[in-house]
């Protein structure tokens, strides 16, 4: 019996020893991509290649999902705006929740689903099939050539593409509450104008997806770099990359709500 | 992949998001219309300010022409609040303006009107506005009333 | 100032953990200008070998000396700067599978000289020419077989002139052709460049024509060692089993296990 329950105790120990030592090691991870980023910006044309990647192929689905969260929006806000005649207000509810929240947190799960998991599967191959070895023996550090350029491309492309899942979110509730059910065109932008303010809503939002930007592709770097070298150990670590930067955002999100839009 | 067919999408990309934060920036965010460079502080003491906000709208003829940024109590007088704005420097205001704290419907947010006097004299940046009127707190109001309600009723009893 | 041995191991001890070294004492010393094989079965710790002599992993004790340098002792830097004297071949070649052949035997030109394009294709041309694959430099590696990209592996490790060539198996999972081929172009390109190779395999037939010297290895020790003619003339019966690839001898059949009767009646997993 108390032999269960140390065993169960030792086990949990374990695990969270296990994390921290984990965390440590990727905080190392980090602190090396920082030092050997000279290249990815030294030869930017290896970053430029990775935005390519990253970015440019996540395009399509970042634009049609945002074109339909804001559509959804519009329908759902319309419907519950009307009910205080209030439906003027539909500017304002789909732009400040997209812009403050579904942006960068939509568009981020995305990315890390999309982007995020092409970066750790592609790494974790290049382990496998030992050509960061090789890269290592010819006198190349991978993490200079392939990991940084491949962190910094997520840097890069998270927030624009953020800011592009917003504008085309408010695009689709623009299309929906005007042209479709008919909110006044002019009541639509004006109250929106006036109720988001730059600094405090459409710049927090940028910051969020920076930081969301970080996260993912920190998480998908060093899930790749770290990954068994095995066929398990590749959709392994491409699973974890999705599973942990998912919370990583969700949980990042709410620490920088409770910052940012304290008390206004 | 050719290396200029990555070069021309890259590109492509950061124009198309580029493009979205400025149209966040200006046609969804308030960039365009008051931006905070060429404003003029002016500020207002109220007994009252209500439910109005750091941001919140001034508005004169129910055009907006500059935002709350700044709400305390006066360090000389604390029964006195002071709020100071940011008021859009292409505008000018004699310096007789009211200033008043009103509600946009009956339960909509709080702004503060200006309701443009006749004097010569124009606001100066730092000046302060004399003439406020507070917040109608509608709950007040509504206490106010049942309260002389309540006083008026017992009056028509002895007169039966 | 040139020693006579490129590559010289003293006394190298090898372990990933404590309790079960890879390399338990390892002498070896690989003079300029041969090609050497370091043979063994699977598991052996040869291949660690050739990592401890690229600098890949750090010997616990001992000493790995290449070209009067010792690798464990060098920093970062120091270390990068050796490997560009070195060249490997992997096992499968481990071809960069996001660039053509051609950019694979231009990568390190590209990553460490100036040189300009047009010399750099000069170069890379005489290199793939070298491997007879000069008609395959637009190909993606995706596109090429097996003995292929061996072979292009090897025309990117000889990219730079290494002094000290590496081969992972080059043999392995070849059709006798291709397998006939790497042979020879190892022995050539060894002597035409004036570098010394090392390749650690076991394939035996295939090796014993090309090589001038063999260290067989077995459980973290060197078991024997001669030139082909002394190993194939050897009474030796570890190397006898080895060159003759016999089933059982003293490499057993079994891997360490309980008695079979144990098994058999379940009461080791009662």
């Amino acid at each position: 019996m108390l032999d269960g329950v140390a065993r169960v105790l030792r086990m949990l120990g374990g695990n969270v020893v296990d994390r921290i030592w984990r965390l440590g090691y990727a905080s190392r991870f980090l602190f090396s991509v920082f030092m050997l980023s000279g290249t990815a910006f030294g030869r930017f044309q290896l970053t430029i290649r990775e935005i390519y990647f990253s970015g440019v192929l996540s395009l399509v689905i970042i634009a049609v999902s945002g074109l339909f969260v804001g559509m959804v929006l519009g329908l759902q806000g319309y419907d519950t705006l009307q009910r205080y005649g209030s439906s003027e207000a539909l500017g304002v509810l789909v732009s400040l929740s997209l812009v403050r929240e579904l942006g960068p947190v939509v568009a981020g799960l995305l990315f890390a689903s999309r982007a995020g998991s092409a970066m750790t599967a592609e790494i974790g191959l290049m382990k496998t099939t030992e050509q960061l070895s090789a890269m290592e023996m010819m006198a190349v550090n991978p993490v200079a050539r392939v990991v940084a350029p491949r962190f910094w491309a997520g840097v890069i492309s998270m927030p624009l593409l953020a800011a592009l899942f917003s504008a085309l979110g408010v695009f689709g509730g623009y299309l929906v509450g005007v042209v479709l059910i008919g909110v006044d065109n002019g009541a639509f932008w004006s109250q929106m104008q006036a109720a988001v303010d730059f600094r405090e809503d459409v710049l927090n939002g940028v910051i969020k997806s920076v930081v969301f930007g970080v996260a993912v592709s920190w998480i998908a770097v060093f899930e790749g770099f770290d990954a068994v070298p095995t066929a398990e150990g590749v959709s392994g670590a491409t699973t974890r990359t999705v599973v942990t930067s998912s919370l990583a955002i969700l949980a990042l999100d709410f620490v920088l709500t409770a910052f940012m839009f304290r008390g206004v | 992949m050719n290396r200029a067919v990555i070069d021309l999408w890259v590109g492509i990309f950061v124009a198309i998001g580029l493009g979205a934060l400025v149209f966040l920036a200006f046609k969804v965010g308030n960039l365009g219309s008051v931006s905070s460079s060429d404003s003029y502080e002016l500020s207002a003491k109220f007994d009252n300010i209500g439910g109005l906000k750091i941001r919140a709208p001034v508005k004169c003829a129910g055009v907006v022409i500059g935002r709350v940024s700044d709400i305390k109590l006066d360090p000389e007088d604390n029964r006195l609040a002071v709020v100071t704005m940011k008021v859009d420097s292409r505008y000018k205001f004699p310096r007789d303006t009211f200033a008043t704290i009103n509600t946009s419907g009956l339960l909509g947010e709080q702004y503060l009107g200006f309701d443009v006097g006749g004097e010569p004299d124009l606001l100066k940046a730092g000046d302060t506005i004399k003439k406020t009127q507070s917040a109608v707190v509608l709950e007040k109001l509504i206490s106010q009333f049942m309260f002389s309600k309540a006083s008026e009723a017992p009056t028509p009893a002895p007169a039966k | 100032m040139a020693t006579q041995n490129l590559v010289e191991l003293r006394n190298v001890v090898f372990a990933y953990d404590k309790a079960r070294p890879v390399l338990k004492g390892i002498d070896m010393a690989i003079p300029r200008g041969r090609v050497v094989a370091i043979m063994g079965g699977s598991g052996c710790g040869k291949t660690t070998t050739m990592r401890l002599i690229g600098g890949q992993l750090k010997a616990s004790s001992g000493e790995v000396i290449v070209d009067g340098e010792s690798v464990s002792r060098l920093d970062e830097r120091a270390l990068y700067a050796l490997r560009r004297r070195m060249g490997m071949l992997f096992q499968f070649g481990a071809l960069f599978t996001d660039m053509s052949v051609f950019d694979n035997v231009a990568f390190q030109m590209r990553e460490h000289t100036d040189l300009p394009q047009a010399l750099i294709n000069d170069l890379v041309m005489m290199k793939l020419n070298a491997v007879g694959l000069r008609g395959a430099a637009e190909l993606m590696p995706s596109e090429l077989s097996g003995g292929m990209a061996r072979r292009v592996a090897l025309a990117r490790a000889i990219a730079l002139d290494p002094l000290l060539m590496m081969y992972d198996e080059p043999f392995a999972g070849l059709d006798p052709i291709s397998l006939g081929v790497i042979g020879q172009l190892i022995r050539k390109l060894n002597d035409a460049l004036g570098a010394t190779s090392i390749i650690v395999t076991h394939d035996v037939q295939e090796s014993l024509q090309i090589v001038d010297y063999i260290y067989f290895v077995s459980e973290g020790r060197i078991v024997a060692e001669g030139s082909p003619a002394e190993i194939r003339a050897s009474r030796d019966p570890w190397v006898h089993q080895f060159v003759w690839a016999e089933a059982d001898g003293p490499v057993p059949f079994q891997f360490p296990s309980p008695p079979y009767a144990q098994d058999l009646l379940g009461a080791a997993h009662a």
